[in-house]
């Protein structure tokens, strides 16, 4: 014990067989868990597809639906995407430039303790559950006025708000100190530095920020049944009116008693789901893009 | 290796022997005074940084800023074009004159004051922009609006770059080596005209020849602006400087530690035969 050398015994593993049994049953296990969440999805996208693959023609996009149809009749949900398109394009001009407002505000300008208590507040804002917005909308402008395009929009907003904002402090973050620096010390103004030299190194993440947030309030349905969901089968592109939408859609005509509907709900589903993934994927595209971009410019 | 060990060795001398570019200093009654800094103290938070500045920069000529790590050194300068304000939590006490006027008070916009006081960074940050956008954005965004090609060519030409870059104006700055980037900091800086360019170790990022260059262009510059240096470096001090300044880190009576200005002379004289004892050991090496 007292001699310098190192007993040999010390270095010899203690019971290495039962811990390689136990890392090896770990790590399948771990492996397992992560297969299952690709499998989901898989599942889900399969089940949709091969569902939806009866209806799925261009009549879905460009027919209105034929309320109490007896047998085969060229039918489709063009009313629910021209609104969902209206809706989430109010939404987006709507919650965009507050969005970016909040960010360029809380990185460029607010005291530090000012920027952590507002973007504890966008995280709150965030984990809000769509209904309780839906609600709350309605309480706000449904209320005595009626449902209308603008309500709808007006409540996936206030959804898209808290992601625009956090997505677009992230890239603000990104943009390194010594670049506003060196524009301040030109004798700059601030606000011409944010615009000039800031702003427009973030651009790439700032889309990719509204783009993930469009396909976010694109399948939300909760706070449209409040908002936006008593509606004729005429196509309409008039927000002062209540508009359908994709996923109300899919949620009526899957309590219909009429198969057809059935399919046609798991069309709308299937290119619901569609859009969603490719705009993530052309977000994650777009992220990685101006990442690299950021990373050079330093 | 082994057997020309003593053909190596280095010998610190007493005094640090360099070559310089410096004229004679005009007598003191010839000198404008276009810094007046009395009594600055500079604190982060509740951290001092800075106690008791006392000291005069004059027009025209180049003032180095040395000492040792922690010194205050950069705090100081970014003192001089309100740079600091940016900093959360940074408070300064004491004036700061600038041609008779207090720079430090509220009614003061520090927009205004870095558009006089330019400067140039540690570290070369060129926007990512093009070599000619660099150095015309700032001269385009502050006003100056006609001849922008003119003045671009007039700046990179003293900032010694213009041969090197006329061909490729458009070319992205990012694409320049460090030492050309760190040059067109500087051509930005003087392009938008300023009265005094503070630099904050121009050279720490960069090779001798590099370092050479810019130590070069500020010796010509020196006629047209008033420079500031902070280096680490103290024969670069030795070689561009007029005035040192010679700052360190002393310890307050409850233990906390806040950086000085020891010592400010001609540079000859802080090199040659500085009068305080901690100057003296600083630069002949016996510490920092």
């Amino acid at each position: 014990m007292s001699s310098h050398g190192i007993n040999p015994a010390d270095l010899r593993a203690v019971n290495l067989p039962r811990r390689r049994a136990v890392n090896r049953g770990m790590e399948a296990i771990a492996t397992l868990a992560a297969l299952t969440a690709v499998a989901i999805l898989v599942v889900v996208v399969w089940s949709v597809a091969r569902r939806a693959a009866g209806a799925l023609d261009l009549n879905l996009l460009t027919k209105d639906p034929v309320p109490f149809a007896f047998g085969p009749v060229e039918q489709g949900l063009a009313n629910a995407f021209a609104g969902s398109l209206v809706l989430v394009g109010l939404a987006t001009l709507m919650a965009l430039p507050v969005g970016i407002l909040v960010a360029v505000y809380l990185t460029e300008f607010a005291q530090p303790t000012v920027r952590t208590t507002v973007s504890l507040a966008l995280d709150v804002l965030n984990g809000i559950p769509a209904i309780v917005i839906g609600i709350f909308v309605f309480g706000l402008i449904v209320v005595g006025r009626g449902q209308s395009g603008w309500a709808g929009a007006f409540a996936l907003a206030c959804l898209m708000l808290p992601l625009v904002a956090r997505a677009t402090m992230e890239v603000l973050l990104l943009v390194p100190g010594s670049l506003r620096e060196a524009s301040l010390g030109l004798g700059v103004p601030r606000w011409r530095t944010t615009l000039s030299i800031v702003l427009p190194q973030t651009i790439g993440g700032i889309v990719t920020g509204a783009i993930l947030a469009v396909a976010r309030v694109a399948g939300e349905t909760a706070p449209l049944l409040f908002t936006s969901s008593i509606v004729g089968t005429q196509t309409s592109w008039n927000p002062f009116h209540a508009l359908q939408s994709i996923p109300v859609a899919i949620f009526e005509l899957s309590e219909s008693p009429d198969p057809q509907d059935h399919a046609r709900a798991w069309a709308a589903a299937f290119v619901l789901l569609l859009f969603i993934l490719f705009t993530s994927l052309g977000a994650r595209w777009l992220a990685t893009r101006s990442r690299r971009k950021l990373g050079a410019s330093r | 290796m082994t057997g020309e060990d003593e053909n190596v060795s280095i010998t610190i001398e007493p005094t640090v022997r360099v070559e310089t570019r410096r004229q004679p200093i005009p007598p003191p009654e010839r000198l404008e005074r276009i810094f007046n800094i009395v009594n600055l103290d500079a604190i982060y938070g509740s951290k001092p940084a800075l106690e008791g500045v006392t000291m005069e920069i004059y027009k025209n000529l180049v003032t180095a800023i040395i000492g040792p790590s922690g010194c205050g050194k950069s705090t100081y300068i970014r003192c001089l074009n309100r740079m600091n304000d940016l900093i959360p939590g940074f408070t300064q006490t004491g004036t700061i004159s600038y041609h008779g006027q207090d720079i430090c008070g509220k009614d003061v916009d520090p927009v205004a004051v870095r558009r006089h006081i330019g400067m140039v960074f540690q570290r070369p940050n060129p926007f990512p922009k093009s070599i000619f956008d660099n150095v015309a954005w700032g001269v385009k965004v502050l006003g100056m609006k006609d001849d922008v090609a003119g003045r671009v060519e007039r700046a990179l030409t003293q900032a010694a770059l213009w041969d090197e870059v006329k061909d490729r104006l458009k070319a992205s700055a990012l694409s320049l080596s460090g030492g050309q980037q760190q040059r067109l900091c500087i051509a930005r800086a003087i392009a938008v005209e300023p009265d005094v360019v503070l630099m904050d170790e121009p050279a720490s990022a960069l090779d001798p020849i590099a370092t050479q260059a810019i130590e070069q262009l500020m010796h010509e510059l020196k006629s047209e602006y008033t420079f500031v240096i902070v280096t680490h470096n103290m024969q670069q001090a030795a070689r561009v400087a007029d005035m040192t300044a010679f700052f360190s880190i002393s310890r307050g009576d409850e233990g906390h530690r806040f950086g000085q200005l020891v010592e400010y002379d001609a540079t000859e004289k802080i090199f040659t035969a500085p009068s305080d004892r901690r100057t003296e050991d600083y630069v002949t090496g016996r510490f920092g």
